[in-house]
């Protein structure tokens, strides 16, 4: 099929960046989408322009480093996926494709459609952690039962890619979703419990310091969330952070 | 030639590790403060090495290609970590470990490395579930276990399809707390482009930070590499796009020895290539085979209709279907190793059984499990086990429960639901046992420069078994490095600041500078994906998974071509002062071309076949695997001599004295 | 306050809250104003003692009124604060794929909703506000000596394009009421097995309110 592709093009972070449009043609319906840039890029090379630079490593939806406002949506319009799983057979001959970075004072275009999202690692450093040591000198893994219910639901919570997808979908560019599914998995285990209440007060702070926007409960996160990363550890970490503020 | 001491300790292999870590020397908390690490590599192994050493009071360097520690490619690892646990009291121990790991790797590993990691390999279930690492769990609150190919018990912990990311995560959030601290500097998109060495020890690296196009130097007291594998060589593979060989080689290159690189691992069970358009290769984990059933069909003439289309797998008879692993392995099925799944795969496709368009798929097929679950599921719910299409809901319920995630994957990418039709699978490269070669306390042959994870070669010989290579990473980056490092630096402590104003910091700046320079004045006509496109192609089909004298002379003689070639023709776009993508995998794709002719050469002096590396002209009438203990059994450590075609071979010669050296059999 | 209002989570619970109490309050006023679609008396009766009470008129009504400009204001800051979150604007932004219309427009709903209660203050509150307490009459009473208020409303809803006002107000109401209500229990940390029941309850408050709110308006201009 053949494509019109509006892409969001930016030489570093300094410059001014702008829309430019490239044709692309004979795309097959079972690339993924970023076999299709890798083929436009590797037309753009062959024509002695620069290659488009975008993020992305292990192409099989875990790592998280790619991103791509699609169409207006993070990682496109499929579901439950990232853009690297995202398939050409999605779209159709003769459309036109809209690709952006992720947009968020917190993620700083580097060049073209990289950002950087190391504000996400900042927020882990204040507090995504159980403080153990990693001697090895701990209890024995089944000394302390965990219910199931709550193992898996901490599970879910944990398996959050740190895309910034929900970042990128949100109209308040809030990362509720993010830090949430991290204060979330501890806060329900109990190896987690025991720190939680300085937990949620650290990450949200360091949030807040970030520069996202609030939550306004759009939901938009959880719908464009690659992983199906519920609402509800939203609801959780609010809880939290109340229960911590009162605790002081 | 030179014989290499692996430094292994005396006493029993059961004793050795304890008694060497009461003998080592150790450095006062007071002098690890003065003390500065560089640890290149953020996956399992290198970011739980940076965690330990950062929380027993060293100045850690942490280096990654990546945006951020967390999406190093340990994050893709699906099925599962293995410890010697007996949770489920099915008879298994250290030993047992110790002995499947040794058999599974074919005799081609170190028998006291392998037994310190079974050794360990509780500690890192402790270790991870007191970190807050969701493990599956029972009904009861406790760990859940599932078994893996190539062995008889169920010790395999794991995280559903995803137990790579949460230990990976794990490792992350305990460098996170030394970030906080202070402890780890972290720098993220940085690539390390050469090691600097001062008077014979390692003392710092080059890097380059890939948004800015700096050269940096960097100094410590000890590099650690933990910068995963090679399978990228090969162009496609289940490796991320970004894994490559660059550290490793650079090392290599300056005095480290590079073990047994023709081992390579070639999954069974991965999605089978598309078309040409593809650049990266997408794994099923290994879990599936515990549930699916490997076949093709029984006639040539039914297997050419499926690929014409003519044909659905769902209309084929029981009697009409081949299930070849079961019918030439009966005690272990379709769960014999990786190396031996591989083989008998393609060894069905070469004989004209092939299922999909190009020939090159087998399938795995979930209806008999579906149905198990299903009927399993209506006895203990109550209701009617004959009701076909209500025990087809139930045991679907089951198998999407267990495997969903794999699924949905599976019906992305191909397009076709699993669960209705039989999933198609095919072998491709995955990891690599191959690597720097290293001592009992993971130092390389540079003094203080250490090797960790998939980067060495120690554990897993000539095949890995499952659920064994995030085992290994933990092992090392936890609890081996952490110590064994002490005793090496407990020499350092009156070093002081290495500064990087020394000449051999001079030295390796500039040489990283004139290779940059060098591609980026090539202006050629190709780009770098074509070079690795076709040196891929090369690998694949002479070093792949059967290997012959000819088609290896051929290699080693094509890669070298193409290597003069691509310094000859490659051209890489823009400025080196910035961004630049394409100059990034040219200065990777340099590497593998050195690398891949080393390894085709490593490949053809091993005549014999073992684990991954199987030579066609060594195998038993059946098609089996023919090893030669009385010649072979070596660890072959290459020594770099200017270019891969004069290296120079060093043996390790591999002591059994706990394990007895038998042919692998798992029929 | 103003130190844990810092927080951003602390913000939307506080808007939450404060939501929350409006919701209630709303209730309450649509209660009263419902009873003049069949008694003007009971109208009269319920306008007065509102009126008049000491309890409501010095301690609900300034909680009412703080709660309003709490909302009013937290919400534009919430908007600036949100909006100043990312600068560059997505040249193509789907927001209609992963939200409603309601949620990432409360900005709007929420302002005509301020223009349409400044109109309604000027045609209720604030008369009645000078007659009783800038004039002293407290006694509710017109020149025929007759409660005044249903005829005030009465009144009030013969043009018109008040009519009109108000019906597009409500319907502006309904449409901020339809995401806020259920999002601040969200905002508050409740979102568990009964967050299905409670957002059907929230969506039928939310157009039946304003709807009776509608109704009333309709009813008395259509007399």
């Amino acid at each position: 099929m053949n494509l019109t592709l509006k892409i969001w093009r930016q030489s570093d972070a300094d410059k001014k960046g702008k829309i430019v449009d490239y044709k692309i043609n004979d795309v097959s319906p079972d690339m993924s989408f970023l076999d299709m840039l890798d083929m436009l890029n590797e037309q753009l090379n062959n024509k002695g322009e620069e290659p488009v630079a975008f993020d992305h490593d292990c192409r099989e939806g875990i790592c998280g480093s790619c991103s791509l406002q699609i169409n207006g949506e993070p990682h496109g319009p499929d579901r439950l996926i990232t853009t690297c799983q995202l398939h050409m057979r999605t779209f159709k001959d003769g459309d036109t494709i809209f690709i952006e970075p992720f947009r968020a004072n917190a993620f700083p275009v580097i060049k073209d459609l990289v950002v950087d999202r190391s504000s996400f690692d900042r927020i882990q450093h204040a507090g995504g952690f159980i403080s153990v040591n990693t001697s090895g000198n701990t209890i024995d893994a089944n000394a302390i039962p965990v219910n199931k219910h709550d193992a898996d639901t901490a599970f879910d919570a944990a398996t959050c890619i740190g895309c910034g997808a929900c970042v990128a979908a949100c109209k308040n560019a809030s990362a509720m979703l993010f830090v949430s599914a991290k204060v979330s998995q501890f806060a329900l285990l109990p190896q987690g419990r025991v720190e939680a209440t300085d937990r949620v007060m650290n990450m949200v702070r360091q949030m807040d310091e970030e520069g996202f926007g609030n939550c306004t409960n759009t939901g938009a996160c959880e719908i464009e969330c690659p992983k199906g990363i519920s609402l509800e550890n939203i609801a959780r970490m609010n809880r939290e952070y109340l229960s911590a503020s009162m605790k002081g | 030639m030179a014989t290499l001491d692996s430094k292994i300790p005396e006493g029993s292999v059961s004793e050795k590790w304890t008694h060497h870590k009461n003998k080592i020397n150790l450095v006062n908390p007071a002098n690890k403060r003065n003390i500065d690490v560089i640890v290149v590599g953020t996956g399992l192994a290198g970011g739980s090495a940076a965690a330990t050493l950062a929380e027993l009071g060293y100045n850690v360097k942490a280096f990654c290609f990546q945006d951020s520690p967390r999406r190093a490619h340990s994050i893709a690892a699906q099925g599962g970590i293995n410890a010697a646990k007996n949770y489920q009291g099915d008879g298994d121990s250290t030993y047992r470990l110790f002995y499947d790991t040794v058999k599974g790797g074919d005799y081609r590993s170190r028998e006291a490395n392998v037994y310190r990691l079974a050794e360990v390999s509780a500690n890192i279930i402790d270790q991870c579930v007191a970190q807050g690492v969701p493990f599956a769990r029972e009904y009861g609150g406790l760990l859940d276990n599932r078994s893996f190919g190539g062995v008889l018990v169920s010790r395999t912990f794991y995280a559903k399809g995803q137990t790579g990311q949460q230990l990976l995560l794990g490792a992350y959030s305990a460098m996170n707390r030394q970030i906080g601290r202070g402890k780890i500097k972290m720098y993220n998109r940085h690539e390390m482009l050469d090691l600097v060495i001062v008077d014979g020890k390692a003392r710092g690296i080059i890097a380059r930070n890939l948004i800015t196009g700096a050269i940096e130097r960097h100094s410590a007291h000890a590099v650690v590499l933990g910068t995963g594998g090679y399978g990228n060589v090969f162009f496609l593979s289940t490796n991320a796009m970004g894994s490559n060989v660059t550290a490793a080689w650079k090392i290599h290159k300056k005095g480290a020895y590079f073990a047994n690189p023709c081992y390579t691992q070639i999954h069974p069970t991965c999605i089978p290539v598309s078309g040409d358009h593809q650049s990266k290769l997408t794994l099923m984990s290994e879990s599936l085979r515990n549930d699916g059933r490997i076949w093709v069909p029984a006639k040539l003439e039914d297997a050419k209709a499926i690929r014409e289309g003519k044909l659905k797998p769902t209309d084929l008879k029981e009697e009409d279907r081949d299930y070849y692993l079961e019918r030439r392995y009966p005690s272990f099925g379709n769960l014999v190793p990786r190396d031996v799944a591989s083989r008998a795969a393609k060894e069905r496709c070469d004989a004209g059984f092939g299922v999909n368009k190009t020939g090159e798929a087998v399938y795995l097929d979930f209806a008999a499990a579906i149905e198990r679950y299903g009927k399993e599921q209506a006895r203990v719910k109550h209701l009617d086990e004959n009701d076909a299409k209500l025990v087809k809901k139930l045991g679907t319920e089951v198998v999407a429960n267990k495997y969903g995630n794999l699924f949905q994957m599976y019906e992305k990418i191909v397009d076709q639901n699993p669960y209705e039709t039989p999933m198609m699978i095919y072998p491709a490269v995955h990891y690599t046992m191959g690597g720097i070669w290293v001592d009992y306390n993971l130092m390389t042959t540079i003094e203080g420069c250490y090797a960790i994870g998939e980067a060495n070669f120690s554990d897993h010989g000539a095949n890995r078994l499952g659920a064994s290579a995030l085992m290994q990473g933990l092992a090392d980056g936890y609890f081996v490095l952490p110590y064994t490092i002490g005793d090496y630096l407990s020499k350092d402590i009156r070093t002081g600041k290495i500064s990087t104003d020394l000449p051999e910091f001079e030295a390796a700046e500039k040489n990283v500078r004139s290779q940059i320079e060098h591609l980026m004045n090539s202006k050629g006509s190709k780009t770098v994906d074509y070079f690795h496109k076709r040196l891929g192609k090369i690998m694949w089909d002479k070093v792949g998974m059967a290997r012959n004298e000819k088609g290896l002379n051929e290699a080693i003689t094509e890669i070298a071509a193409l290597r003069d070639e691509f310094y000859k023709d490659v051209r890489v776009p823009g400025t080196e002062n910035g961004l630049n993508q394409e100059l990034e995998k040219a200065l990777r794709v340099a590497d593998f071309l050195e690398l891949g002719e080393l390894f085709a050469k490593d490949a053809l002096h091993r005549n014999e076949s073992c684990g991954g590396h199987f030579r066609e002209e060594y195998q038993t009438e059946d098609g089996e695997a023919l090893r030669d203990d009385e010649n072979f059994a070596y660890v072959a450590a290459w020594e770099y001599k200017g270019k891969p075609s004069e290296a120079i071979l060093h043996k390790e010669e591999l002591q059994f004295d706990n394990v007895k050296l038998v042919t692998r059999s798992y029929k | 306050m103003s130190g844990t209002l810092k927080s951003s989570i602390a913000k939307k619970v506080a808007m939450a809250l404060s939501g929350l109490f409006l919701v209630i309050f709303l209730a309450q006023h649509f209660f009263i104003n419902f009873t003049s679609v069949f008694s003007a008396d009971t109208f009269n009766e319920l306008s007065h003692f509102m009126g008049t009470n000491p309890v409501v008129q010095y301690v609900a009504q300034p909680i009412l009124i703080f709660g309003v400009l709490f909302h009013f204001i937290m919400g534009f800051v919430l908007e600036i604060q949100n909006r100043n979150a990312r600068k560059i604007a997505y040249a193509k932004y789907n927001g209609g794929a992963n939200s409603t219309w309601m949620s990432r427009n409360m900005i709007y709903s929420g302002g005509f909703i301020l223009i349409f209660l400044v109109i309604h203050f000027i045609d209720f509150w604030v008369p009645e506000i000078s007659i009783k307490f800038i004039e002293g009459d407290m006694s509710g009473l017109d020149a025929a000596g007759n409660y005044r208020y249903y005829d005030h409303v009465v009144h009030a809803f013969e043009p018109l394009w008040r009519t009109a006002l108000y019906v597009v107000g409500f319907v502006f109401l309904a449409l901020h009421l339809l995401h806020g209500f259920q999002s601040s229990f969200q905002s508050v940390g409740f979102n568990n097995k009964y967050s299905k029941a409670l957002k059907g309850f929230t969506t039928a408050y939310a157009i039946i309110i304003p709807l009776g709110f509608i109704f009333i308006a309709l009813y008395h201009h259509l007399n």
